[in-house]
């Protein structure tokens, strides 16, 4: 099969071991570690066209391109990554890794705990944004690049760029955080405690310890999909795509059959999920969520927070997203605004929730090439 | 650069932190920022133009201007800056406050409903002016708050608003001698320089 054009074709993910102790923002810390990511484009002699591509939640480092031919889907962000793409592999380097905790082949849950010779399981250390990015660092190290072009992500991988500028502003001259936020809500944290519950509360659990008893709590890691697909929607993308459209010719009057088209959807999406993803990592991924609120540090005021950062920022969200909606993204802005930062914000008029950072929606990936376009190497 | 915003340029001080409500494409702002070392944010609501902005290396900001700028902290720019605006905004008054409010200095232009040939589409045709620089008909037009420059003016006084300078233009932005003699029935373009 032959790939799209404007696509990076085929990728093969790499693995960098680190053995150099990381200290977590819990106070413990990993003795060694790995790191999965993938390149895409070359690296300039000057190093000066690198860009770190941050993921979300369920993400990982397959951001663009086939892992074999027959692979039916390229990585989670192809729309946005490859040549002539709004992240132009023609002109840049990218980086894509999975995050520590996670469960595509970086150190996570899942790997073997070095001190006990089993796997981790629940005792895998809470891991945070800034845990993340302090990570990432070893890795910009380790590949020999000392300052990102730009830090790119969407929703959690927002955070992450955006925490870069805050960690590392002399190594970031670009940071573009798209459908995110400065912080967790109320709202927020309130769904991702439904998440933990479904997923804590299921039999199947064991304290975190499955892996060891060779099940998977599925039923919780299904409905702790199924609430979160919940929210990455809009109310119009659902009524549009489902409406109140049946499966079945009648109803059954009983609880047990799929009856409505949304019932279908969700189940099939919290199945495949439970399928691919580990209920410890999941776990993981809300606490860092909710932990992340880097103003809490500076009197809870986001402009002083931002202020040491020396990067140019670009802000993006869309309209119907009520998860990370505009106006948590114009808190960001206001504080660049505040700190006098150089600051871009586009707010796209689009139906799909959520999940739009993700879909190739024109305005958005025309702004997201202008933007990019103008970085300078 | 387009012939208005050469005339505003000149009372942009070097070095100055820059609001422009309704950027356009961003051509002010870049121009200043090349000429001038001028830092600033536009605020715009049009796609086509916050993608020109973005072309042009300048700070957009999308942001409805109706719906007031009270995520901007007080006198935090030195100049805020609406060109063309005043007249489409739903409340130019209070636009008004709050750019007074954000900047020292506010530098706005508006077209003159008090033009001659205003006065003469209304008083010999009785229809609403029609021209080539305002096109619109009455139902269509963004132009929803025209004003003579005496309605600006009584405005300022009433708001304790002090003119500090003040320019009438014909559309070709030239301010001939006739503009300077009778700047309500001549003049097309309003250019006023206002503060505090």
């Amino acid at each position: 099969m032959a790939f799209p054009e404007d696509s990076v074709g085929l990728v093969r993910p790499q693995m960098l071991h680190f053995s150099e102790p990381l200290t977590l923002a819990c106070g413990r810390s990993l003795s060694d570690y790995e790191l999965v990511y993938e390149t895409y484009g070359e690296l300039n002699a000057a190093r000066s066209n690198a860009v770190l591509i941050c993921h979300a939640l369920s993400g990982h480092h397959h951001a663009a391109g086939y892992h074999s031919p027959e692979d039916r889907k390229p990585g989670w962000w192809d729309s946005s990554i490859g040549p002539g793409k709004p992240i132009d592999t023609r002109k840049f380097f990218v980086v894509s890794l999975n995050n520590l905790g996670g469960c595509n082949g970086s150190t996570g849950p899942g790997s073997l705990n070095p001190a006990t010779a089993r796997p981790y399981g629940a005792d895998f250390p809470v891991v945070t944004v800034e845990d993340w990015v302090h990570s990432q660092a070893r890795l910009a190290d380790a590949l020999g690049i000392q300052q990102w072009a730009a830090v790119v992500g969407g929703s959690l991988g927002g955070m992450q760029a955006l925490q870069w500028t805050i960690s590392y502003p002399e190594r970031v001259r670009h940071c573009l955080a798209i459908a995110t936020a400065p912080k967790l809500s109320a709202q927020n944290i309130a769904f991702n405690e439904v998440a933990r519950q479904a997923i804590l509360s299921d039999p199947d659990f064991h304290g975190g310890h499955f892996q060891e008893r060779g099940v998977i709590p599925k039923r919780g890691l299904m409905l702790a999909r199924m609430v979160g697909h919940i929210t990455y929607l809009s109310d119009d993308a659902m009524g549009e795509k489902f409406g109140r459209e049946l499966k079945t010719d009648q109803l059954n009057y009983d609880f047990h059959s799929v009856e409505f088209q949304v019932e279908g959807y969700l189940r099939y999406q919290g199945e495949e999920f439970s399928g691919r993803f580990d209920a410890n990592t999941y776990l993981l991924m809300t606490k860092a969520l909710d932990y992340f609120d880097p103003a809490a540090a500076h009197g809870d005021d986001l402009a002083r927070t931002l202020a040491a950062a020396r990067a140019d920022f670009c802000l993006m969200s869309f309209t119907t997203d009520w998860r990370f909606s505009p106006a948590r993204s114009r808190e960001i802005v206001d504080a660049l605004i505040a700190a006098g930062k150089n600051v871009s914000y586009l707010e796209i008029d689009a139906p799909q929730g959520h999940d739009a950072f993700l879909m190739p929606i024109p305005r958005y990936l025309q702004g997201f090439r202008s933007y990019m376009n103008r970085i300078a190497l | 650069m387009r012939a208005d915003l050469d005339i505003i340029q000149e009372w942009i001080p070097a070095g100055s932190r820059v609001l422009d409500l309704g950027c356009g494409d961003g051509e002010l702002l870049a121009w200043l920022g090349e000429h001038k070392r001028v830092s600033g944010y536009g605020l715009e609501i049009d796609p086509q133009n916050i993608a020109a902005c973005l072309d042009k290396g300048i700070n957009v900001i999308e942001q409805d201007l109706d719906k007031g700028l009270g995520n901007l902290a007080s006198d935090s720019f030195d100049v805020v800056v609406m060109t063309q605006a005043l007249q489409a905004v739903h409340y130019p008054d209070r636009i008004l406050e709050e750019m007074l409010r954000v900047g020292r200095t506010c530098i706005i232009t508006f077209p003159n409903f008090g033009h001659w040939r205003c006065r003469w589409d209304l008083a010999s045709k009785g229809r609403m002016p029609v021209s080539e620089f305002l096109p619109y008909t009455w139902y269509n037009t963004p132009n929803i708050h025209f004003c003579t420059f005496k309605d600006f003016e009584a405005l300022c006084r009433e708001r304790q608003v002090r003119v500090l300078q003040r320019l009438a233009v014909d559309r070709e932005h030239r301010h001939g001698l006739a503009s300077r003699l009778w700047p309500n029935l001549l003049g097309e373009i309003g250019i006023y320089h206002v503060s505090r």
